[in-house]
């Protein structure tokens, strides 16, 4: 019970994000599908089938020493790409300061991916919050449950084609069908070229 | 004999015991199913979700800068911290820089709401577990504190006043100077919340040795903030990953030893100090300059310089040209105070003693029939008609001010595009670390906007830092991770 203040640098002394992409590229080969640059953050995109052995390597290997997950969560592509889900991890590493992005691609037919609780214990409610927001069922999760929704809960609400609002909010207010009645009155008065 | 008799009537069996969601020691609506054996722990449920609003959803369909007064609902307790995360994000994603004197007045009130946080996790806390006069003293400060809050931007709780690009105005000198005597007097006051329980022999049989939890087991779980640091873990975003002037700043970072809820919570006390001291140097660095990012791209255009309700050196008067108008009947249905008049595909009349001046009919008309008439208020409308020229012969700062008109519109309507692609930006508020995920498909709304609160993995470790340990103890335990409900269920 003896708390100290510590002066901590503000110099950062880890890895460049685009060589620990490289060390995953070659330890990972044929799992590596594309490296992404934004704003000097990098994202390596994978398969979903070795995504627990990428991230148990990016945990242990005593250079990388990703031991904090920062946030894990999905991103649903609907319309956009081919492969609609991408389960997202953000890593860090309290050590050396240094972060990286994986994106694992789950297919619309089959939402389903290996967990990442026996890596981090704390993708536990990340994982929940996933499997309640998008439908993503991950594998070897020791209380897959709803989380924030109730447990009766029916749909993903976080995904493209849930609706914002409910149906019944342009049936109940009344103040939203006059607008409407009043619209319809005025349609007449739409100039057409 | 007596014993042996006992033991074959009486059975022994563990009891579920619901906590919440309405209790007053679970600092909003949590609801915990406690399984016990006796007094003891065995088995701890949390179940949140009570106050989910889907703060996520909605952001995807507001534009970059309009879901910034949601960020405020988060945390409500230190609703500052959460928009400085919010700005600093979105700024990063678009590449924009605040000027230097909105940096350092976003650092001087997010280390504020730092210290007006943990004194309200020091109240709450301590009065979980018994002493009440911390309480009152705390809450003395923290009115302070959310007085010159009110007196920057208006408002004590709710502020939304950094803004994407800077802060909203700049701080008026009172402020400084009160901010300065509160940080003059702070430090005394800190001795005496921590005379009434730092030794106090309650408070340590209550703390010491409670909810320990190792330093590679805190990480692994995922804790951040002062509940990592109390385990021993140097992990501060302020110092790893510096943003707004918190390089320009010299301060030290607390961290515990043993991990249990009294290393949490002197790294707390420390860090009262610290912020204390932080503000008291940007106070003496503060420099002069603007407080918002010049790029006319991503603030609001001037108001004294826009199409006015009323223009500052001419008496303006609205008036729709007979010739140019088609009668199409949109400016009579876009006029807000109903003024114009007219029939289907015949000129169109503005009622001159209803007009308000909006300008709303410039913007909407697109056969540029309507215009304006530098000091034509009180006209008639013969006279007005001989003055009336079309909206592209007017006078060169009529026509800027009617652009700078339109541009607003169209900022607000569908907001600046943000570039395309994805970023993870975390800042340091006082539970922990805030991140916000982005991704940008090139339009103005985020495609997917993600809050990474801390209260929300904070509180999956509570079952971890109360089994084995006593009912009582699970009060201690909530309040020594100092989760707010609103951030969690976001």
């Amino acid at each position: 019970m003896a708390v100290t203040e510590v002066r901590i640098s503000i110099h950062t002394t880890g890895l460049d994000p685009k060589d620990i992409a490289e060390k995953i590229k070659g330890q990972f080969p044929d799992q590596v599908i594309e490296v992404a640059e934004f704003r000097d953050q990098v994202s390596v995109i994978i398969k979903r089938d070795q995504v627990v052995a990428v991230l148990k390597y990016l945990h242990d290997d005593p250079v990388l020493s990703f031991d904090h997950l920062q946030d894990l969560t999905a991103v649903d592509y609907k319309g956009k790409k081919d492969i609609r889900f991408e389960v997202v991890y953000n890593l860090y590493s309290t050590r050396y300061r240094h972060h990286i992005r994986i994106r694992a691609q789950v297919p619309e037919n089959d939402t389903k991916i290996n967990s990442a609780v026996p890596v981090w214990s704390g993708a536990d409610w990340h994982e929940r919050e996933c499997f309640d927001m998008f439908g993503i069922e991950f594998t070897g999760h020791p209380d897959l449950r709803r989380i924030l929704m109730p447990e009766d809960w029916e749909g993903y609400p976080l995904r493209k084609d849930y609706p914002l609002k409910g149906p019944e909010l342009d049936k109940d207010w009344p103040g939203f069908t006059d607008v409407l009645k009043r619209s319809k009155e005025l349609r007449e008065f739409d100039w057409e070229g | 004999m007596v014993q042996k008799e006992a033991e074959k009537i009486l059975e022994t069996r563990e009891l579920s015991v619901n906590m919440g969601p309405q209790h007053p020691a679970t600092h909003g609506v949590l609801r915990l199913v406690l399984d016990i054996d006796g007094e003891t722990i065995v088995k701890v449920t949390p179940y949140v979700g009570y106050l989910h609003r889907g703060i996520e959803k909605l952001g995807e369909s507001l534009s970059y800068f309009q879901a910034l007064p949601l960020t405020d609902r988060m945390d409500y307790v230190s609703a500052m911290s959460n928009n400085i995360g919010y700005v600093v994000a979105v700024e990063k994603l678009f590449g924009i820089e605040a000027p230097e004197r909105a940096k350092f007045i976003r650092t001087i009130v997010g280390e504020m709401s730092r210290i007006s946080n943990h004194l309200l996790w020091l109240a709450t806390h301590a009065l979980d577990i018994g002493a009440m006069t911390v309480f009152l003293y705390c809450f003395r400060e923290r009115e302070w504190l959310l007085d010159l809050f009110e007196m920057i931007c208006g408002a004590r709780l709710t502020v939304t006043y950094p803004r994407v690009g800077g802060v909203r105005n700049d701080v008026p000198q009172e402020f400084l100077e009160s901010l300065w005597k509160f940080t003059d007097e702070f430090p005394s006051r800190i001795l005496e919340y921590e005379t009434l329980i730092d030794q106090n022999r309650i408070w340590l049989q209550r703390t010491v040795g409670i909810g320990i939890i190792s330093a590679e087991e805190a990480v692994n779980m995922g804790m951040t903030g002062p509940t990592l640091r109390g385990s021993g873990v140097p992990y501060d975003i302020r110092k790893h990953k510096p943003y707004d002037a918190y390089d320009k700043v010299e301060f030290d970072v607390p961290i515990g030893t043993t991990g249990d809820t009294y290393d949490r919570y002197r790294c707390r006390m420390l860090e009262l100090r610290q912020s204390n001291n932080i503000i008291r140097q940007l106070i003496e660095k503060l420099p002069p300059g603007p407080v918002m990012a010049e790029d006319p791209k991503f603030i609001l255009p001037p108001k004294d310089k826009m199409m006015p309700i009323t223009h500052p050196t001419k008496d303006l008067a609205y008036f729709i040209l007979e010739k140019a108008c088609k009668g199409c009947g949109m400016c009579m249905r876009a006029c807000p105070a109903k003024a114009i008049t007219g029939e289907k595909k015949a000129p169109h009349k503005i009622n001159q003693a209803l007009c308000v001046n909006c300008a709303t009919c410039l913007v909407t008309c697109k056969f540029k029939s309507a215009t304006v008439v530098p000091g034509g208020k009180g006209l008639s409308d013969e006279k007005l008609a001989e003055l009336a020229v079309a909206p592209d012969q007017l006078p060169e700062d009529i026509k800027q001010a009617q652009q700078l008109l339109v541009r607003q519109f169209e900022f607000i309507k569908k907001g600046p595009k943000a570039p395309e692609g994805e970023l993870y930006v975390a800042t340091e508020v006082p539970k922990g670390e805030l991140g916000f995920y982005f991704v940008s498909d090139g339009t103005g709304k985020p495609f997917r906007m993600r809050l990474r609160a801390p209260s929300f993995i904070h509180a999956s470790c509570l079952p971890r830092l109360c089994v084995g340990h006593l009912v009582a103890d699970v009060i201690a335990a909530i309040g020594t991770i100092d989760i707010v409900l609103g951030e969690c269920d976001r």
